[in-house]
Formats: structure tokens, C-alpha cells, sequence
């Protein structure tokens, strides 16, 4: 797997299905949330709504998008601001895909178990 | 003469008698006194539209033209249920079968057509209807109600919108044409061919070259004979082989009768004080059966009686059949022959055909099966005989293409190029110059121009064109604020129009509805993508695909999703009623699964509170295997029906509340609505199970069963309202059924039933799901259809691995290791 000092290999992108997100817990550390939209960009974001920690992960995603399950926050999944009236944000983990494989940014996954 | 005015007598209180009136009034509201005569006992209706009535699109009010206060308005006496039976010319008065004679000084005889039947024997056995008025109308929906076999003579328009009716409305549908094409008089064999097979495909028999020898039945009909020796099982025939000139009373009076009763260009006939207008006519030897002719006849005969003659050239018409989802359109001449030439276009993959006839530089017709949207534009075209040679290699792709603005042409500019005749709504004859008038006078919204000049307010498919001329005419003025609001900020559509456009255009994938319906984002929004899953669900129970990803958390989960983000699980208890076994089985679950909390709800059921996602599935397999299903107590769905214990141990008991609980849940339990739906049975008017809260609620009384409808606790409480009473059980288990399955199909998403209710009234419900015998049977077997196809158990198919990427995490990581990638 390609892991190196700065990427983690999480999985195959099949395993995103459109429009929706998986789980990435850390032990120690914060839940993070891979989501891919409908034309296939993939993003990461802690699996915490600013608003009061809903998670992310079970929300509805719309264009690059998500709108938290709990009470209908949207934040967006390239900088993980709320949208709209509501002020917040949640961190993002920086995400690429590199034959076929998931990698996200192995410092800033593994901040919060630091 | 003393000063009032002179007496104006129509025969027939039909589209063209009463248009023609209308075109008199708008000329001069005091020139005559008007007395009209009808043959049905009901004010004036658009005949076109009986068949959205029969497909069960429309009821008997939506196509009123005139009700009752345009004649008391116009000071017009109505005369209906008692037809004319004769004309004495010489001295100016007409009698009606009653007796009543009354005189006239101008007579318009509007009498239209009547259907030809043909003359085999069994003809006259009961059963065997045409499709005229709503009588015949009524006779096929009583017909539809008892289900079984339909068989339709005639392939043409009426006969195809009869048989699409009656398939909709659950009958095995025949169409018998002697004609080895359908629709021969208005589509080539092409588009005859793929119009065949698209109805086909809808589960209708068509049977082409077909000819009838005989109806059989004893004491009512029961089979077609075909002269090749097939028998067909018919419950009801309908005959819809074509329309003859009523010319009954015109010839009796010995007016001058060809075909048609014989007019010249204003509308008179051989008595210069007799006029006659719309079917019944023959104008320069042609007669006419189709409603255009009829907009431009009434508007000579007003302006030859009232202003400056003009003069009725005759007129050029274009078909568009009436079958949802299917759209066809016909116009001109498309036999071909000397000097036309063919520009065709075929796409096999979007089933579209389109053809334009040409001659002489000018379009002679068009036939269009699949996309009929530039059908306007050639018409137009056609119609003022305009040379379309420069735009010639462009004009099948259409008006937006031939433009010059590729397919990005603005429907603003499309709606400023189409000239004022052009017409704008064909159901109600109403041109682009109307309604921009009508817009002129202060109609500033598409309900007040539909509610002035009546466009888009029939069939609503032009309602695009009139929202364009809105806003062409009114500029930025015009803010496309329809007194409804959109879905969401996606769409300008209500939730109502995309509901009848997917139901119309046959829309049966998320993806599709927004392109159709052009939303505004790629993927819509977390509002509007829920309601398009169920509205696809409720219109298409089976061809639906399940988008989880459409789903609010909660039903995607089947759980309920708590404020920590662990779920809550509740297995159904049918009618609040369980057993020693399932308490065991849920205990040892609630201890296996570190359960934190045991919850009785208000629904009489009992819920487990701090699962974690990656446990649900075997919870779930755990409670299925005690013979426990879903709860539902997560979706917008059918929650509980709580009960009383009723007659089996309450004294005061008067039914079995807890029994007919019970089965209703049974019946109801898994489906999908607009939002949560509860039921209570209460087994006497003490009321112990709460049922004036709920959306629908039983009191056992005596003598049988108070239905209760649009009742809730939450924020706004509200009580129910009763329905109506009713006898026995299967009474109470129909009415529940029809009830739900009307509120499915027309509430919005998110509405509960009670604001559902306070808008359409609790008459409107009563009218469909008390008043209407054929109609409440059709929605319960609409109901239960669903059912059969969507009542599954989401946790058996979640145990068994279904989408168990929703349950998983993708991998795991620990400092300094990735685990499970």
C-alpha cells in the first residue's frame, strides 16, 4: 500500500458510494467523514457538525454539499464553513485519490490523537 | 316593439353554443336575450376533457367552462335536461319535449354530434356505452369499479383516450380497429406503429385490422366475435368508431342538410334567422369534429350577428392526443403525393419521430410522435403558409434550433417570435394576442389570467407558454410569484406540478425528474431529494429503484439517529399487542447490545435507546429471528395503531377495538407516506386510545364506527374531524385504506395530514374517499397494490447484508497502523 510520511491509504474509492460518505474513526482521536459527490470529487472533513456534533457522515449530500442530519446545517466540503445564516466550522483533512485508493493526509488525521 | 331586446335561442348547451354566446356577450352584453337549451341536466362543460375525468386527472368541476352564476350573471336562462324536439320556422318558435314552446327572432342550433354505432347485432345489449358526455362517462368509471375485461371499438382519438382511461382505472383493456394503423386519419404508419407498441407496452391489447361481427351477452353484453372467429370477454364495450352531424331537428325543419347542416362564411344557414355552429355544421363541404374549428366559427357568427361581418374561411387542424405520457401530435396533410417532399427525423433511443411535409417551399404537414414540442411552431408555420426555405435544413430540429440560437434559445425571444394568432392554449382556443391582452387588463399572475382568459387552465400543458408570456409581457415585474410556493429553491415547480409531470411525462428516476423539470442545481438539495423519492415511490410502486442517498438519516438508518449520534430501535407490536416471548427476546437484546435505556412510547410500543450504527444489522437479525419486524418508528411512514382493549375484556367495550387494531396494522404497516402517519381504535366513545389526536382514528360505537380524520398532538394540536360512520369492519378497513392512499398521492412531502386537510377541506376528502363508491375502491386497490409490492421488512433485508456499507466503517486508524483497508 502506499503509504508514505505524508499520505495514509484508507481504501479503495469504490467504497464511497455517490452521494454519500463513510467513516473513519481514529483511536485517541476525532471520527473523520469521507464524502463523494455526485461527479465523483472525494473530501474529508472531522465527523462533527459545529453546530452540536451531528454527524456529518448521515447527512444528505447535494453538490459539494452536506446538510447535517441533525438539524439541517449546510456545510460545505471544500472548506467545512457553514453555509448560509449559520457561522461555524469544521476541520478538513486534506484527501486525494491515487490509483484507485483513497489517501488522506496522515498529520492532519492524526492531529487530534497527537 | 316595446324596448326589450330581441330573443336569442340556442339549441345546445355544448362548447359551441355556449362559446358562440360568449363571443355575442364579449361583442355586445345587451343586444340579445339569451335562452339556452341542453340536452344533459348540468351547466356547460369541456367535452375535450372527459378524458382526463375518465383517467381519473380531473373531476366534473375542474371542467366546468360556465357554472351556474355566468348564466344567472349574464341574465341567461338555462334550459337544461329538456332538449329541443322541434322547430316551427314560420312562426319563429322552438318546443321542448316537455311541451315548453317558447319563440324566438334568432335561433342557433349548436347541437354537435352524435357517436355512430355501428349496427351489428348486440349492439343495444346493456353494457355497450359510447364516449360522448359524462354520462357515458359515469357508465365506464361504474364499469371500471368492478374491474375485468374492457373492449374499445375504434382506434382512433376518443377510442384510445377511452381505453388509456380504462386501463388506468384497473380494467384489461382491448382495442379493436378495423384500420391496419391506429389513428390512421391523423398519424402516418410510422408514428401509428410506435404509438402501438408504447400502449402495448402499458399492458393494453391492440388489435389492428380487427372487424367486428357480433356482440353477445345474456341480458348484458359478455363477448366481442370477430368476423376471423376470435372472441374477446368483454364486462363493457365502448364504441368509439366515430361522430356523425346531429342534423335531426335541422332536417325536420327542412333546412338546407348536406353532411352537416349548411352554413355560409357567418354562420347562417338556409333561414337567414337561423344559425348554427360548431359540429353539427357543414361549411364549404367540409365538416369538422375536433374543437379548433369551432373557436374561429364563433367568432364569425358573433361578428356577422353583432359587428362587421368577417367571415369563416374554414380552418386547418392539428391533433394532440390526450394520453399521458404519450404525446403525438398531427397537423395538415401528410398523405404526400406530387411535389411534397419528406423531411424526416428518427431517434430510435429516445422514441421520438418527427415528420414535416413539404411543398412548394411551404410546410402541409407534420406528424410528431415522441417530442411534440415544436408542434405549435409548425403549425403556425403551416397555417400562414409561410416559405420556409432558408430555414430548411434547420426545421426538423425545431423552432429553437431553426431560430439560429441553437438549443439554448432563450423561451423568452420564442414566446416574442410567435405571432398573436398564434395559439397559445388548445384547449380553451385561446391565442398568444388574448392573452396578452388579458395581461394588459391587470391579470398579473397564471392564476388570473387562467381564471380571465381561461389558457393553461384546462389541461395545464401549456402553462410554460403562459408563464413566458407573463414575463415577456411584465418584464422584471413579473416575478414568476404563482400564489403557491416552489418545492425548494431548485426548482420554480410546486410540489403539485412536479407530482402530475412525473405521473405525465412518465418520470421514474431522481435524475430524470430534474432534468425534465430543469432544476437549478446538479443533485437538488436535502429538501427536494427526499419528497422525489416518494413521490417516484408513490407513483411507481413498481418500477421503484430506492435511493438511499435520498433518504433522511432516520430512514436511510431505519433507526432513529439521537442527539450522540447513536440510534434508538423499536420493533413493531401489531395493535399494541405482545407476547411473553418477544419481552424476552427484546430484554436479552437490550442486555446484549448495552441497551442504556428502556423506553415505553406514547404509541404503545417499547424502544431501545444507544445503538451504535455498527450493531444495528444484528440487533436487528436478533429481534427478526423472536418474529419481531420493524417498528417504522424512524420514517415518514405508517408509526402505530394503538388500541383499547375493547369488547374482549372491557366492560364499556362495544367492538373489537383491539382486533380491528391489529388488522389494520397489518394492512398498513411498511408504507410510505408525505410525512408520519398514526392510527388509534377506540372501542368506545371514552375514547382510552386516544383517536381524536391521531391522523386516523376509529371510536367503536354500537351500531358501528366513527371515522376520524387529521387529528395530531405535537406542537399545534389539533383534533380530528369526523369523516363519516360506518357499519362493519371491512367498511372501516376500505375507508382507512382509501383514505391513506389519497392523502399519499396528493399531500405534499412533509405535510401531516392535518394541514393537508385545512387546505383542500375536509369536503374535498369527504367527495373522494365517502362520496365516490368507484373512486374510494380504486385508491384502496391502489393502496393495497402498493403494499403488496413495497410492504417488506427493511431490518430482514439490512440483517442479511443489504447495504451493509452504511453499518461499516471504511477502516480504522490507529496511530502508526491502518486497519481493515
Amino acid at each position: 500500500m502506499p503509504h508514505n510520511a505524508l499520505w495514509l491509504d484508507v481504501g479503495p474509492v469504490e467504497q464511497l458510494p455517490a452521494l454519500g460518505a463513510r467513516t473513519l474513526p481514529v483511536q485517541g482521536g476525532e471520527e473523520i467523514a469521507i464524502f463523494r459527490t455526485a461527479n465523483g470529487d472525494v473530501y474529508a472533513l472531522i465527523n462533527k457538525c459545529p453546530h452540536k456534533q451531528g454527524p456529518l457522515s448521515q447527512g444528505i449530500v447535494h453538490d459539494n454539499t452536506v446538510t447535517c442530519p441533525l438539524h439541517n446545517w449546510r456545510i460545505s466540503l471544500a472548506t467545512g464553513d457553514a453555509l448560509g445564516d449559520d457561522k461555524g466550522c469544521v476541520p478538513t483533512v486534506p484527501v486525494k485519490i491515487d490509483g484507485g485508493r483513497i489517501l488522506i493526509g496522515r498529520k492532519e488525521a492524526l492531529a487530534s490523537a497527537a | 316593439m316595446t324596448d326589450t331586446p330581441p330573443q336569442l335561442v340556442v339549441i345546445g348547451n355544448g362548447m359551441a353554443g355556449c362559446r358562440a354566446v360568449e363571443e355575442i356577450l364579449a361583442r355586445d352584453p345587451k343586444r340579445y336575450q339569451v335562452t339556452i337549451f341542453g340536452a344533459e341536466p348540468r351547466v356547460n362543460y369541456n367535452r375535450i376533457m372527459l378524458s382526463p375525468v375518465l383517467a381519473g386527472e380531473k373531476t366534473y368541476e375542474e371542467i366546468i367552462i360556465n357554472g351556474q352564476d355566468w348564466y344567472d350573471d349574464n341574465d341567461i336562462e338555462l334550459v337544461s335536461g329538456d332538449p329541443v324536439a322541434s322547430i316551427d320556422r314560420s312562426a319563429k318558435t322552438v318546443t321542448a319535449r316537455s311541451g315548453r314552446t317558447i319563440s324566438y327572432d334568432k335561433l342557433l342550433i349548436a347541437t354537435g354530434s352524435d357517436p355512430f354505432i355501428i349496427p351489428v347485432p348486440g349492439h343495444d345489449l346493456p353494457g355497450v356505452v359510447t364516449f360522448r358526455d359524462l354520462d357515458d362517462v359515469d357508465a365506464m368509471l361504474a364499469a371500471a369499479g368492478l374491474g375485468g375485461n374492457a373492449v374499445v371499438i375504434g382506434g382512433g382519438l376518443l377510442g384510445l383516450e377511452a381505453a388509456h382511461g380504462l386501463s388506468l382505472r384497473g380494467m384489461q383493456v382491448t382495442v379493436l380497429h378495423l384500420m391496419p394503423t391506429l389513428m390512421e386519419r391523423q398519424l402516418d404508419e410510422a408514428a401509428g406503429w410506435l404509438l402501438k407498441s408504447a400502449l402495448e407496452a402499458r399492458g393494453q391489447t391492440i388489435l389492428t385490422g380487427a372487424d367486428t361481427a357480433e356482440i353477445t351477452g345474456d341480458g348484458k353484453v359478455q363477448a366481442v366475435h370477430l368476423k376471423d372467429g376470435t372472441v374477446i370477454p368483454a364486462d363493457i364495450v365502448v364504441m368509439a368508431v366515430g361522430i356523425r352531424p346531429a342534423v335531426g331537428l335541422a332536417k325536420e325543419a327542412d333546412l338546407a342538410v348536406g353532411r352537416g347542416i349548411q352554413v355560409d362564411d357567418d354562420m347562417v344557414t338556409s333561414d337567414e334567422n337561423i344559425l348554427a355552429v360548431g359540429e353539427c355544421v357543414e361549411h364549404d363541404g367540409n365538416v369538422y369534429g375536433l374543437v379548433a374549428p369551432l373557436w374561429d366559427m364563433c367568432r364569425s357568427l358573433a361578428d356577422g350577428l353583432v359587428a362587421q361581418p368577417n367571415g369563416y374561411r374554414g380552418s386547418v387542424t392539428s391533433t394532440k392526443l390526450k394520453v399521458s405520457g404519450i404525446d403525438v401530435f398531427s397537423a395538415g396533410d401528410f398523405s404526400g403525393g406530387d411535389g411534397c417532399e419528406d423531411i424526416v427525423l428518427r431517434d430510435a433511443t429516445r422514441g421520438v419521430y418527427k415528420r414535416v411535409i413539404v411543398k412548394e417551399d411551404k410546410i402541409v404537414g407534420a406528424v410528431l410522435y415522441g417530442d411534440t414540442a415544436d408542434g405549435n411552431w409548425y403549425f403556425d408555420l403551416l397555417k400562414k403558409g409561410e416559405d420556409i426555405s432558408e430555414i430548411r435544413d434547420a426545421l426538423i430540429f425545431g423552432q429553437a434550433f431553426a431560430s439560429g440560437g441553437g438549443a439554448s434559445l432563450n423561451p423568452i425571444e420564442a414566446v416574442a417570435a410567435l405571432s398573436d394568432d398564434a395559439e397559445i392554449c388548445g384547449c380553451n382556443g385561446v391565442s398568444k394576442g388574448q392573452v396578452m391582452a388579458c395581461i394588459g387588463n391587470g391579470a398579473d399572475t397564471l392564476d388570473a389570467v387562467r381564471s380571465t382568459c381561461k389558457a393553461s387552465a384546462s389541461c395545464g400543458s401549456c402553462t410554460g407558454l403562459v408563464e413566458n408570456l407573463l414575463q415577456l409581457a411584465m418584464g422584471d415585474d413579473y416575478d414568476g410569484a404563482r400564489t403557491v410556493t416552489p418545492m425548494c429553491k431548485c426548482t420554480t415547480f410546486t410540489h403539485e406540478d412536479v407530482r402530475a409531470a412525473i405521473l405525465e411525462k412518465e418520470l421514474k428516476e431522481i435524475p430524470a425528474i430534474m432534468q425534465a423539470l430543469s432544476w437549478s442545481t446538479p443533485d437538488g438539495c436535502a429538501s427536494c431529494r427526499p419528497a422525489l423519492n416518494y413521490y417516484l415511490l408513490c407513483a411507481w410502486p413498481e418500477e421503484h429503484k430506492e435511493d438511499p442517498q435520498s433518504r433522511f438519516v432516520n430512514e436511510r438508518m431505519h433507526a432513529n439517529i439521537q442527539k450522540d449520534g447513536t440510534y434508538s430501535v423499536v420493533p413493531r407490536m401489531f395493535g399494541g399487542i405482545t407476547t411473553p416471548n418477544e419481552l424476552r427476546a427484546i430484554a436479552d437484546a437490550a442486555d446484549k447490545y448495552e441497551v442504556r435505556t428502556v423506553k415505553v412510547t406514547g404509541g404503545q410500543r417499547i424502544d431501545l435507546f444507544g445503538i451504535k450504527k455498527e450493531d444495528l444489522p444484528a440487533i436487528w437479525a436478533d429481534l427478526n429471528a423472536a418474529g419481531m419486524v420493524s417498528g417504522h418508528a424512524y420514517g415518514k411512514a405508517l408509526r402505530t395503531v394503538k388500541t383499547c382493549v375493547g369488547s374482549e375484556w372491557c366492560r364499556f367495550g362495544t367492538q373489537d377495538s383491539t382486533g380491528l387494531g391489529v388488522k389494520i396494522e397489518h394492512m398498513t404497516w411498511g408504507s410510505w407516506m408525505p410525512h408520519k402517519f398514526k392510527i388509534a381504535v377506540s372501542g368506545c366513545p371514552r375514547n382510552c386510545a386516544e383517536a381524536t389526536i391521531k391522523d386516523f382514528g376509529i371510536i367503536c360505537v354500537d351500531s358501528g364506527y366513527e371515522l376520524l380524520v387529521g387529528g395530531n398532538g405535537g406542537i399545534h394540536l389539533r383534533g380530528t374531524e369526523l369523516m363519516c360512520k360506518v357499519e362493519t369492519e371491512e367498511q372501516a378497513m376500505e375507508y382507512c385504506a382509501a383514505f391513506i392512499q389519497l392523502y399519499r398521492e396528493e399531500a405534499r412531502y412533509l405535510d401531516r395530514t392535518a394541514p393537508w386537510i385545512e387546505r383542500v377541506g375536509l369536503e374535498y376528502v369527504k367527495s373522494r374517499v365517502v362520496e365516490d363508491d368507484v373512486g374510494r375502491k380504486a385508491l384502496q386497490r391502489r393502496f393495497l397494490h402498493s403494499q403488496r409490492i413495497l410492504q417488506k421488512d427493511p431490518w430482514a433485508e439490512r440483517a442479511s447484508g443489504k447495504e451493509d456499507h452504511l453499518h461499516q466503517h471504511l477502516a480504522e486508524i490507529r496511530p502508526f497502523a491502518v486497519v481493515g483497508a
